[in-house]
């Protein structure tokens, strides 16, 4: 299958501190890739790099090629907004707007971005939270505070609140790390399904979470990417000694 | 027994903390009753709404006194509000620099500042420059005062709009600016809001910028360009003298500026109520 993203020699700092070596790797159109490793191998700044939200934080700088559609995202002319525009981002912590209803919630990429009717706005809202497979549970409570649902309703709201700017790519940050297991399923679920239509990446602690989902799964440590490949290849026939430590368990 | 102990050690803590509110009270509740009871006999529909009269007419009221401190508090937060609220938003969002550090220095430096220098200030920059005491020169003064504490309370109130919130509107696509405008400052609504409200209240309540930049006046207001009548400046000009009646009019002034501070908080506690709670 081809490739929606190509990173070629990716690095990454915060501040001195270099956390992402020289990262080559390819992302599958209409699949979902798995990102595992240790806490603190580069994981989420990967992926933030790939929605250019690495240099969201102060002192952080990335260096390298993101080819999106062939078209390099670090490219002088392009503009962060268009991009995290294209690519949305699903964080670790539900974090719905607390001043917003949960219909606001969801259509607040639109409405800030200038649409103002009505009518469009509650057709996206409605169409997004079916996708997020949350309408049924939140169609009568529209317009009540997007704080007011549950940790797991949370999180689908903001899958819901991404899907609204119709993305071509969602990243997500260990989606499910703050839920519980019948809200993970629902998550995990709703991956599949969204991967007819989007690129999906997933950062993930949960190794059964990795199997479970991705096509393609990717295995950092220290910074550096030290295997990638099928799913299956890298939890059963894994090449690196360092992979299969970390997959049976060994450390991490 | 340790169990006793620390049982014990729990009661007297509590005690202690609870007796300590009590002693915070005991100065505020005392003001309001001295305020009230001295302050009422003279309080009526005429002090609020007629001029001052010479010394030994009875009757007459401070109502120039109080359409002034309107005027010149208004003047204060037309100058002071935005101002400091731009500027809390730059140290906040904007100020990771040194000149960021700075602002916010200074910023700490003024609300140490008393308020008679913020009087000179006044005095010196527009009263002698115009030659003559206005409303102008009091607002003036008071923003000085005004400034530094709601640029303060908004960085402060900004700052505490967590990061994922602003990651999450960036991630949408969404641009920086508008991020600021539409999700952090709503979601710091209220503690700007409280902010500028307890600015208000602690400017409302000023003399000492005001005796020599606003000066006083025993007319109506007529023009900004004024000298102009204002509660705390004309308390203190009654209280000063020896006439008993007038004593009574400071202490009812007193009680004015007290209920109007009063309407003011629980008005705008009102107004910003959260539609939904946080």
């Amino acid at each position: 299958m081809e490739n929606k993203i190509t990173v070629e020699n990716l690095d990454a700092w915060f501040g001195a501190k270099q956390v992402l070596h020289e990262i080559s790797l390819g992302i599958e159109k209409n699949g979902i890739t798995a990102i595992i490793g240790p806490s603190g191998c580069g994981k989420s700044t990967f992926i933030r790099c790939i929605n250019r939200m690495h240099e969201v934080v102060p002192g952080a700088k990335a260096i390298g090629k993101v080819l999106v559609d062939d078209r390099d995202i670090y490219d002088r002319d392009i503009d962060p907004v268009d991009i995290r525009r294209r690519i949305g981002m699903v964080f670790q912590k539900p974090n719905p707007f607390p001043t917003m209803s949960i219909r606001d919630n969801v259509v607040a990429g639109l409405k800030l971005g200038g649409i103002k009717e009505k009518k469009t706005l509650d057709t996206v809202a409605e169409d997004s939270l079916k996708k997020a497979a949350l309408w049924d549970e939140v169609k009568n409570d529209l317009n009540k505070s997007g704080a007011s649902l549950s940790g797991g309703q949370q999180q689908r709201l903001c899958i819901a609140r991404a899907l609204a700017v119709e993305p071509e790519v969602i990243l997500f940050d260990e989606p499910c790390s703050a839920l519980d297991p019948i809200s993970t399923s629902k998550i995990e679920d709703l991956m599949l399904e969204l991967k007819e239509k989007y690129t999906l990446v997933i950062v993930t602690h949960n190794m059964q979470q990795a199997a479970r989902v991705s096509d393609r799964t990717a295995f950092f440590l220290y910074g550096k990417l030290i295997e990638s490949g099928e799913t299956n290849q890298i939890f059963k026939k894994p090449k690196e000694k360092s992979t299969e430590d970390y997959i049976i368990g060994r450390f991490g | 027994m340790k169990w006793n102990k620390r049982k014990s050690i729990d009661r007297i803590m509590s005690f202690l903390t609870a007796s300590c509110v009590v002693i915070a009270i005991i100065p505020l509740l005392s003001i309001l009753y001295i305020v009230t009871i001295n302050g009422i006999s003279a309080l009526n529909l005429d002090f609020l709404t007629q001029l001052p009269r010479p010394v030994g007419e009875t009757g007459g009221g401070l109502g120039n006194a109080i359409q002034g401190t309107f005027i010149v508090v208004g003047i204060a937060c037309l100058i002071g509000l935005p101002v400091g609220i731009l500027a809390g938003i730059y140290i906040s969002e904007y100020g990771e620099n040194r000149f960021g550090r700075f602002v916010s220095f200074v910023a700490d430096v003024l609300t140490g500042t008393p308020s008679i220098v913020a009087g000179i200030f006044g005095y010196t920059l527009i009263v002698l420059y115009f030659g003559s005491f206005s409303a102008i020169a009091g607002g003036v003064a008071l923003s000085v005062l005004m400034i530094p504490v709601v640029t303060r309370t908004t960085e402060e109130s900004l700052r505490l709009v967590p990061g994922s919130i602003k990651e999450a509107s960036l991630a949408l696509g969404i641009p920086k600016w508008k991020t600021t405008l539409y999700i952090v400052l709503s979601t710091a609504r209220s503690g700007i809001i409280t902010g500028a409200l307890l600015s208000i209240a602690r400017i409302s309540g000023e003399t000492a910028p005001l005796l020599f930049t606003s000066f006083g006046n025993m007319f109506w207001a007529n023009g900004l360009d004024q000298p102009i009548s204002t509660m705390p400046v004309q308390i203190y000009t009654y209280a000063i003298t020896p006439f008993p009646d007038w004593h009574a009019k400071a202490w009812a002034g007193a009680l004015v500026l007290i209920i109007l501070i009063l309407i003011l908080n629980i008005g705008v506690r009102f107004v910003t109520k959260r539609k939904y709670g946080v």
